[in-house]
């Protein structure tokens, strides 16, 4: 079963615009005949769902902008305008808001599944910083969108995030100022995210793009963390995962059917059905749940620039990874040691989103430092260690070998 | 890796979800099991109407819903002609023919008639306090209807060396306990249209399913969709699931 033939056609209308520009035969090279390693397992799904999640958000943002006002005396009661009077508005918003969430589920599995298999070591560095480059500029959009609807959390967490900036030496008060546009959270401020909450998207496309176009150089990594010897070891995309994929984005649906129809409004805040009001502070202001790791890393750190520059390095130690971990073999699979570190990473993880959504007191408050040195003791200290000493199981010679026993003929 | 897993993962990831809504809980409230409750759930028209009573005779005396219009009320049984009828009870600004401001009679394309005319008039009439708007309250406390049935019939006498400030009251869900709307509801405030007997316990419920159906008009034809898709989702996924089979078999050779 030969994997990867190249484009052919007999139609002479595709001929005359593979002349001139070979866009279908990429695109073929990219979903149709793409060598897939033949035993990528289910967790090699998530990358296809974020691409649907991505669409998803921009079409149903689209149609949410057609009926949204951007101004702080208007925003909230255009909101309630598309909940109410919008035909399907109740389902786009819910579509919408939910899907923020939904999309990084996605991507955390994603990552998550890049660090238990290796997908970061030579030759996928750029891929791997391409997508770390992708969670900063979700995390961006995320945070802009949130503030849109102006509600109290909107309004409090928009304040509290961009007084973060406040912490830089020096600078630090001009910079909020100039991201305000303004001397407080207000009118200006909304516009501005407005804008970028639209704009950020396509620029996140762009970053995909860039993305796919590394993944399909280095080609796919698979759970053995062996590469592709020859045809043998692969199958071509379609329709061996295009079958798979459609399959995982099936069950994934029900998921996110769930929460948009079942139950709304479980991931979002109450207060925020409250519009905002700069006289009245929240009791707890907390980020939505996707942040709550980071606020608490930033919450761990007495000091506020110490605080901020330690949440920003909890995201930028990732680009790190492919140089702290240096061991030979890839997969966690073959790495036994690794292996339960990663999933013991997996559980601080948990436990500062947990920390993260508690208020900032009592036993929290070290139980949130303790959380937030292991999290960078993974990086800095656990994964080179392990690097060095592990001692990896033999690793299969083929991905056919492995996957189809000796009868293969590697 | 197995399917199981993912879904544990999943999971995990939404315990933290449930994380940030208990992190503001306040103090205790009693789960009610709501007519709207669950994935087939509907709200009780009856109720719904008698809700509205007591919002009208009652909340409506100091507590706007500004989101809400008459023409809503037809989705809770309201005839066109009953909803014109009761818009017509209020006055909204308007102008004369030659352009001076007068008075007319509300439209059901009208918004709920409030109150006071703004927060100062409001805060100025309530010692103070400023009485919230009540069209999002369903979903604006954690807790939602089974908050607002809390605090309606949480008013108590304040426990021993609780200090009370001048003017507020004690109520068991309200946070920090000392309230500023007086005890709003008591046994047979209202004498309901449908002969229902006025309780309490009554009047807290209708009211607290009218305000989250106020909150969530949409609620039925959501639960509804909602229904259908996991139905057509079901479908697609088995037959997605056979498809991916057959041509698993000839990846793995199993």
């Amino acid at each position: 079963m030969s994997s990867s033939t190249p484009f052919q056609t007999n139609s002479k209308v595709i001929k005359w615009i593979e002349a001139r520009l070979p866009i279908i035969s990429t695109i073929d090279g990219a979903l149709v005949s793409y060598p897939a390693p033949r035993n990528l397992n289910y967790w090699w799904n998530f990358g296809s769902l974020a691409g649907f999640m991505l669409v998803a958000q921009i079409v149903t943002g689209i149609i949410l902008v057609m009926h949204y006002t951007p101004h702080v005396t208007m925003a909230f009661a255009s909101v309630e305008h598309i909940m109410r009077d919008v035909n399907y508005g109740w389902l786009m918003r819910y579509a919408h808001a939910n899907g923020a969430s939904m999309f990084f589920v996605v991507v955390y599995i994603h990552i998550l599944r890049g660090l238990y298999y290796g997908s970061y070591k030579a030759p996928r560095e750029l891929l791997w910083w391409l997508g770390i480059v992708i969670f900063l500029l979700m995390m961006a959009t995320g945070f802009m969108g949130y503030v849109l609807p102006w509600g109290q959390m909107s309004f409090w967490g928009a304040t509290v995030i961009t007084n973060l900036f406040g912490a830089l030496p020096l600078v630090g008060g001009d910079i909020v100022t100039w991201l305000w546009g303004g001397f407080s959270v207000d009118n200006a401020t909304l516009n501005r995210f407005f804008s970028l909450h639209y704009l950020l998207p396509f620029v996140i496309c762009a970053v995909v793009f860039l993305h796919l176009w590394a993944l399909h150089t280095t080609k796919s990594s698979n759970p053995l963390g062996i590469e592709i010897k020859g045809d043998q070891d692969t199958v071509p995309f379609h329709p061996y995962y295009t079958a798979k994929d459609a399959f995982g984005l099936s069950v994934f649906l029900m998921f996110f059917a769930y929460w948009v129809f079942f139950n709304p409004n479980a991931l979002g805040h109450p207060d925020n059905y409250i519009e905002a009001n700069p006289m009245v502070t929240p009791a707890h202001i907390v980020p939505e749940w996707y942040f709550l790791p980071f606020y608490a890393i930033l919450r761990a750190v007495p000091d506020k620039l110490g605080g901020v520059l330690a949440m920003g390095g909890a995201i930028v130690i990732l680009f790190f990874m492919p140089y702290l971990d240096f061991s030979k073999v890839r997969s966690a699979k073959f790495r036994p040691i690794y292996k339960q570190a990663f999933w013991l990473f997996v559980l601080d993880g948990i436990l500062l989103g947990y920390v993260g959504a508690m208020p900032a007191e009592g036993i929290w408050i070290l139980v949130g430092r303790i959380a937030s040195v292991y999290y960078f003791a993974h990086f800095l200290v656990i994964v080179p260690l392990i690097s060095w000493f592990e001692k990896p199981l033999p690793v299969p010679e083929s991905i056919a070998k492995a996957v189809l026993g000796d009868a293969a003929k590697a | 890796m197995s399917p199981f897993k993912i879904g544990a993962a999943a999971l995990l990831a939404l315990g933290l979800g449930a994380g940030v809504a208990q992190a503001s809980e306040g103090a205790h409230m009693e789960k009610l099991d709501w007519s709207f409750n669950g994935a087939f759930g509907t709200f009780d028209r009856a109720a719904l109407q008698r809700g509205y009573q007591v919002y009208k005779e009652v909340c409506a005396s100091c507590h706007s819903m500004k989101y809400l219009s008459y023409r809503n009320l037809q989705d809770i049984g309201f005839s066109e002609a009953e909803v014109k009828a009761l818009a017509a009870q209020y006055e909204v600004p308007a102008l004369d023919e030659v352009g001076d401001p007068t008075t007319a009679k509300a439209k059901p394309s009208d918004r709920f008639h409030s109150p006071f005319p703004n927060e100062l008039a409001a805060r100025a009439a309530n010692g103070g306090a400023l009485p919230p708007d009540l069209s999002l309250m369903g979903k604006a406390r954690v807790g939602g209807p089974d908050y607002i049935h809390a605090l309606l019939t949480g008013y108590h006498e304040a426990p021993a060396g609780f200090v009370l400030p001048e003017g507020k009251e004690y109520n068991a869900v309200f946070p920090g306990n000392a309230i500023g709307m007086p005890k709003p509801l008591s046994d047979d405030q209202v004498t309901y249209a449908d002969g229902t007997k006025a309780s309490l316990e009554q009047m807290s419920r209708d009211v607290s399913t009218f305000l989250m159906w106020a909150a969530e008009p949409k609620l039925e034809d959501r639960k509804r969709a909602g229904v259908k898709v996991m139905g057509f989702l079901g479908l697609l996924t088995i037959f997605t699931f056979l498809t991916y089979r057959k041509v698993r078999r000839k990846v793995q050779g199993h």
